[in-house]
């Protein structure tokens, strides 16, 4: 059945199309991979110019194979290199610098701007907690147990003395205590992204967490103030506290945001609601880690220095009172840019 | 013996069930491949392995440090350096421009916008972050089960459940996406950056065999990619065990040379097959169409 023929050898489309395009592909593909491996700068002016146009002769390559050759190697290979290509002609991040002013100018007072409803449904939801611990503690001690472990109340607890408590407000060494901040950072900057993260389950458990905060929060004002202490118990906590408290709360209305458009998205497509909610949210909740981080500085070496009820509270209310300007003063304008 | 994958079986669980269609602003439909789970199972351990080894050299080091120079500072750099690779590792390297982590650089996988913009600062963390829930809400309710022992089993089984349906999110639907990925609006893509194969070209100082109209007309296209497969593979036994199938099939002499047959006959079917598609005729398998 089989002869041996000597004529011209076959030239299948793949192999003419091979010989005349390979060059375009492989400048391509050096490009992509070295814009892969290093960034868009490490590479020269020439073929930068040319990388929009090497792409294009590449995408129409990858057009011609699939309706003319059968080689699948070849339409493999073009369909991955325009897939990457893609991805660094139009997907490419703008520069770490840019990224971070757009963070600090625009992005993050306008998200947490936009979160302004859940943000006020949180900070009540942790007055309403600290209320309820309050009386249950002042109405009967035991409840304290109940909402304080035992390892963070560290001696702080309704049978303590007037001075032992005293002593655990001004203490004199101040050995690690700026340790003791950066653990305590990462410890709430952790929780600040666990009560974001639980926001997916509709928005429920990330309740509970902030509830759960206002509890201690109220048990343990109510064991300094029976003792005359809860003044200075409040300067004390307000010197960070006005921080990190906004922050876990930022931080849990930006989860509710999250588990409100999946539950309700009311007239958008539910995966475009948790689309837009989770950007918007994810970005409130790198900003509370930053404000956390902002609250370990002033535990760790601002409440070391100051050690004046007055300048605590002065502190704290200026630092409060900063944020609420940052976020609805400069936010608010641009949360209003983007809705409409 | 049969050839060897029935199209059928194939179309089904192939690889196009990972296939989803997108269209570039030039109008070609890009095809991306969804990757598949078990690679993003195994970038994902990659990852955690590389993060402990980074964990425990830095925790030597600066352990060592620590003592010998009694410094507070290192313990602090160490405690915001354990958060900073714990949540910054993924988070930073997939907002740079590769899009992927050294784990799923590894696999060939990168994270992308499912609408092909640009990946932004805000969905990067936000799929990250959501892996709280995912996998250490459920580690943290193995810990708290193991601690307690079984007085609250019920309790730590209701909750392992619950939360399993967080770390198991992928399976249940089609697109492979995370909770993460599904609040973010992103997925993660298989584009490894391969080479160009070679050309399946015949030897130019060896004559060809010449095959009768009988002989190319028993197979489609399938059958023509999958022969490029095993050309492509080269594995000896494939080779002879295709060849022999082709021989019988067509009625042609066995001559002892496998792999010119086969790349003879390759590029005789493909020629035919390539001019059927000038025309008009895409023949896609041996049963017609």
């Amino acid at each position: 059945m089989t002869a041996r023929v000597e004529d011209q050898p076959i030239l299948l489309n793949a192999s003419r199309f091979r010989a005349a395009h390979a060059a375009d592909w492989e400048r391509l593909e050096a490009l992509v991979s070295r814009i892969e491996k290093r960034s868009l700068r490490a590479i020269s002016d020439d073929d930068l110019l040319a990388l929009p146009l090497l792409y294009r002769t590449t995408l129409s390559s990858l057009s011609v194979a699939r309706e003319t050759s059968l080689d699948r190697a070849l339409i493999t290979y073009l369909e991955q290199l325009c897939a990457r290509a893609y991805f660094q002609v139009y997907g490419v991040p703008t520069s770490a610098a840019r990224e971070l002013g757009g963070f600090f100018a625009r992005g993050w007072p306008g998200a947490v701007a936009s979160l302004w409803r859940e943000t006020l449904a949180m900070a009540l939801i942790t007055v309403a907690g600290a209320i309820a611990a309050y009386i249950l503690v002042r109405s009967d001690p035991g409840w304290f147990y109940g909402v304080i472990p035992k390892g963070l109340a560290g001696g702080r607890d309704p049978s303590a003395s007037i001075a032992a408590l005293r002593a655990t407000l001004y203490p004199h060494a101040s050995d690690g205590l700026a340790t003791f901040a950066a653990f305590l950072f990462g410890h709430n900057a952790q929780i600040a992204i666990f009560s974001f993260a639980l926001g997916f389950a509709l928005a429920v458990p990330t309740i509970l967490l902030i509830l759960y905060n206002g509890l201690m929060l109220g048990a343990m004002f109510a064991v300094f103030t029976p003792k005359g202490l809860g003044l200075s118990f409040a300067a004390w906590l307000s010197i960070h506290g006005t921080t990190e408290l906004f922050a876990i709360i930022i931080s849990g209305a930006a989860g509710m945001r999250i588990g409100t458009a999946i539950a309700f998205p009311g007239r958008a497509d539910r995966m475009d609601a948790a689309i837009a909610a989770g950007r918007t949210a994810a970005t409130a909740m790198i900003g509370a880690v930053v404000m956390l981080a902002v609250a370990g500085v002033l535990e760790g070496i601002g409440r070391q220095v100051v050690r004046t009820d007055g300048m605590r509270a002065a502190i704290g209310a200026a630092m409060l009172v900063g944020w609420l300007v940052y976020f609805y003063g400069l936010g608010r304008r641009r949360a209003l840019a983007v809705r409409t | 013996m049969r050839w060897p994958f029935g199209p059928r079986r194939a179309r089904a669980a192939g690889p196009d069930a990972l296939r989803r269609t997108f269209i570039t602003p030039e109008g070609v439909d890009l095809r991306l491949e969804l990757g598949a789970t078990g690679a993003r199972i195994a970038a994902f351990a990659l990852d955690v392995a590389l993060i402990l080894v980074i964990l425990v050299v830095a925790t030597l080091v600066i352990g060592w440090a620590a003592i010998a120079t009694r410094s507070e500072l290192l313990v602090i750099l160490w405690l915001i350096g354990a958060f900073m690779l714990r949540n910054g590792w993924f988070v930073l390297f997939e907002m740079s421009g590769r899009g992927a982590t050294p784990g799923k650089r590894a696999m060939g996988l990168r994270v992308v916008a499912r609408d092909g913009a640009r990946l932004t600062a805000g969905a990067v963390i936000a799929r990250n972050a959501l892996r709280e829930i995912e996998l250490f809400l459920p580690l943290s309710f193995l810990a708290a089960q193991t601690a307690q022992g079984t007085a609250d089993a019920f309790l730590a089984l209701f909750a392992l459940a619950w939360s399993g349906i967080f770390l198991f999110f992928p399976l249940f639907n089609r697109d492979r996406l995370r909770a993460g990925d599904l609040v973010a609006g992103t997925w993660v893509i298989h584009a490894p950056g391969g080479k160009l194969a070679a050309d399946i070209g015949p030897a130019p100082d060896r004559a060809r065999r010449h095959f009768s109209d009988a002989a190319l007309a028993l197979y489609g296209v399938y059958e023509l990619q999958t022969l490029e497969d095993v050309l492509r593979g080269g594995r000896p036994s494939a080779v002879a065990t295709v060849a022999a199938t082709i021989r019988r099939k067509a009625n042609i002499a066995d001559d002892g040379d496998d792999l010119g047959f086969l790349t003879d006959y390759y590029l005789a079917l493909c020629a035919r097959l390539e001019s059927g598609l000038l025309v008009g005729r895409r023949r896609q398998n041996k049963f017609g169409n």
